[in-house]
């Protein structure tokens, strides 16, 4: 019964789902999220991004559609398209709120019932991937997606950190939360690991450097890679531009496609 | 263990039954209150809370006392991701409990606080609750803490505008809540989220002290040029502030000291007393300050002019 269910259902044809968690918030789990399924359509994939940060939904201004709003058809909701190839769709609470201002003043209770909403009603259709961005932490919204897409294809959960042991410490219980749900680690990245002065090319650890890298070690997690800080990056997210094809010559771009293709290495090992 | 199941329970005798003095355990309410929130940005909301506690300025008495020291705790209310106590070098420290509540753990003798991070037995224990036992853990934190008399309560919220938001100015209700003061980075991305909390803050009377606008521009310690990581690209906070008749309180920018300070549990503000951001912090600490005070006075003034109209038969 759980099998035919699963074969009608809005995500019969996603291929392979995974969460961005950390337990950190500002760490750029949004941004990794982004840039991932940017990268990934660049590989010739189709992707989606289901956003659950529905206090601080910022996935649509990050692809320049936030003045879109949602549509229905027969199977559900419509998600939102970034571009005419139809090649990333988009959904968040973003898109159903009247004004881009109103503060989404929800208890658990609510959140749990749109993500569900969100988990069974969005036609997403055939995907490659869908990327789950999250809110920081281990609570309602973490639980409820889980469990929500656990009858589903769900790959595992990539947690971003920051270098600085403030982060990772809240990034470890992020591991536990993963742990106690049965949820497989794809791996940590280490995001805003240095800064390279564009006057005079030297390098500052701003938010300091390595602690992602130790947290995997210590955990027995693969580290995907350090993401450095980087002013073209954040520009481009805030101009909703896509940074892989404008600023191929980042520092931040080789980090970000080899995040990318290990993600891809790991789905082709699965299938094989 | 892995996974708080029953909840939290601090050291020391069983918790007697203390009732209800009203919400809080202070002897003598405080003053003045901060509630510290933001939308976005964690890492910069956590830097922007410690240095006002740790480092407020001697106080000084009208009257001819020895001056005395601002008396301040943090209440840390980010349940899933409490960093304050490593922040304020306590990792590893325990809440005790004795007849009166629960003792806040101190930096120092005038500088209290509390967090479920010290109920927690394991750098490695996740609180996977749902709202309604993060809600019961800060009334308990209201009702049980024993911080003596303070000046300040400083509340540090995880971002959002969820339970905890809720439940914290809920329960506050009946307190005397100077305010929010609203951390953002320079971003749009970070700015979206912070009209939603102003929204929020609109929504359930909570005053707004102001906007800070945390990681605003860097300086390479080699060149001395300025960059800025996180573009302005909307006219940061300044703009937004502007837009929406709130106060700014001030801009802090990026320095590598203040992450290691904070991973480190020393004092920003002591350890790099000369940086662009320890002047930033002081400015935005005497803001703060101005406007409690003010706001005191105020509040006292009417108390008075109340006071004076009633008749004694």
């Amino acid at each position: 019964m759980e099998e035919v269910a699963r074969e009608r259902s809005n995500l019969a044809g996603v291929r392979h789902i995974l969460l961005v968690l950390s337990g950190k918030g500002g760490v750029g789990k949004s941004t990794i999220s982004t840039e991932l399924a940017l990268s990934l359509r660049h590989s010739g994939k189709k992707v989606g991004i289901l956003d659950v940060d529905l206090c601080g939904p910022s996935i649509p201004r990050m692809f320049r559609v936030q003045d879109n709003s949602v549509h229905q058809c027969d199977s559900g909701w419509v998600p939102v398209f970034v571009d005419q190839d139809k090649s990333i769709s988009l959904m968040s609470i973003g898109f159903l709120l009247e004004n881009p201002d109103d503060a989404v003043v929800w208890r658990g209770p609510k959140k749990n019932a749109l993500i569900k909403q969100f988990v069974a009603d969005v036609a997403w259709g055939d995907l490659d991937f869908l990327i789950v961005d999250t809110p920081p932490g281990t609570s309602d919204e973490h639980i409820s997606t889980v469990e929500a897409l656990r009858p589903y294809q769900l790959l595992g959960a990539i947690l971003v950190t920051t270098p600085q042991a403030v982060s990772v410490g809240d990034v470890r219980r992020e591991l536990t939360f993963c742990k106690k749900m049965n949820l497989r680690v794809l791996g940590i990245v280490e995001n805003m690991s240095g800064f390279v002065c564009p006057h005079c090319s030297e390098c500052t650890n701003i938010f300091s450097k390595g602690g992602g890298e130790e947290l995997a070690k210590h955990a027995g997690v693969p580290f995907l890679g350090c993401v450095p800080l980087d002013p073209q990056l954040s520009q481009s997210l805030e101009e909703g531009r896509d940074f892989i094809q404008e600023f191929p010559k980042s520092s931040a771009f080789p980090a970000l496609a080899h995040i990318a293709q290990q993600i891809l290495d790991g789905t082709s090992q699965q299938s094989s | 263990m892995a996974e708080l199941a029953d909840g939290p329970r601090p050291q020391g005798e069983e918790r007697g039954r203390a009732g209800w003095a009203g919400w809080c355990r202070c002897r003598r309410c405080s003053s003045s209150r901060c509630l510290l929130q933001s939308a976005q940005g964690a890492a910069a909301r956590r830097r922007a809370g410690p240095p006002p506690a740790r480092d407020a300025p001697t106080r000084g008495s009208a009257r001819p006392a020895p001056p005395l020291r601002t008396r301040v705790a943090l209440l840390d209310i980010d349940i899933c991701g409490p960093s304050i106590p490593r922040m304020m070098g306590l990792d590893g420290e325990q809440v005790h409990q004795s007849g009166s509540g629960w003792s806040p753990v101190y930096v120092e003798e005038n500088l209290g606080v509390m967090s479920v991070g010290f109920l927690l037995s394991s750098p490695d224990d996740a609180v996977i609750w749902r709202g309604p036992k993060k809600n019961g853990l800060i009334k308990q934190f209201l009702r049980d803490v024993d911080w003596g008399e303070v000046d300040y309560l400083i509340i540090d919220t995880p971002p959002g505008t969820s339970d905890e938001h809720l439940s914290i100015v809920q329960y506050l209700g009946a307190a005397h809540v100077a305010g929010a003061v609203i951390v953002t980075t320079p971003q749009e991305v970070s700015l979206q989220d912070v009209r939603k909390e102003i929204n929020f803050c609109h929504k359930v009377k909570l005053p707004i002290i102001g906007v800070v606008e945390n990681m605003s521009g860097f300086i390479c310690p080699k060149c001395k040029n300025e960059s800025q990581i996180f573009p302005p690209t909307t006219g940061g906070a300044e703009k937004m502030c502007q837009n929406l008749n709130v106060s700014l309180l001030g801009k802090v920018p990026l320095d590598p000291q203040i992450g290691k300070s904070c991973d480190k549990g020393q004092s920003f503000l002591s350890e790099a007393p000369d940086s662009p951001a320890t002047s930033s912090y002081r400015n935005i600490i005497q803001r703060i300050q101005e406007y409690c005070d003010q706001r005191n006075f105020q509040e006292e003034k009417i108390i008075y002019e109340r006071n004076k109209n009633v008749v004694h038969v």
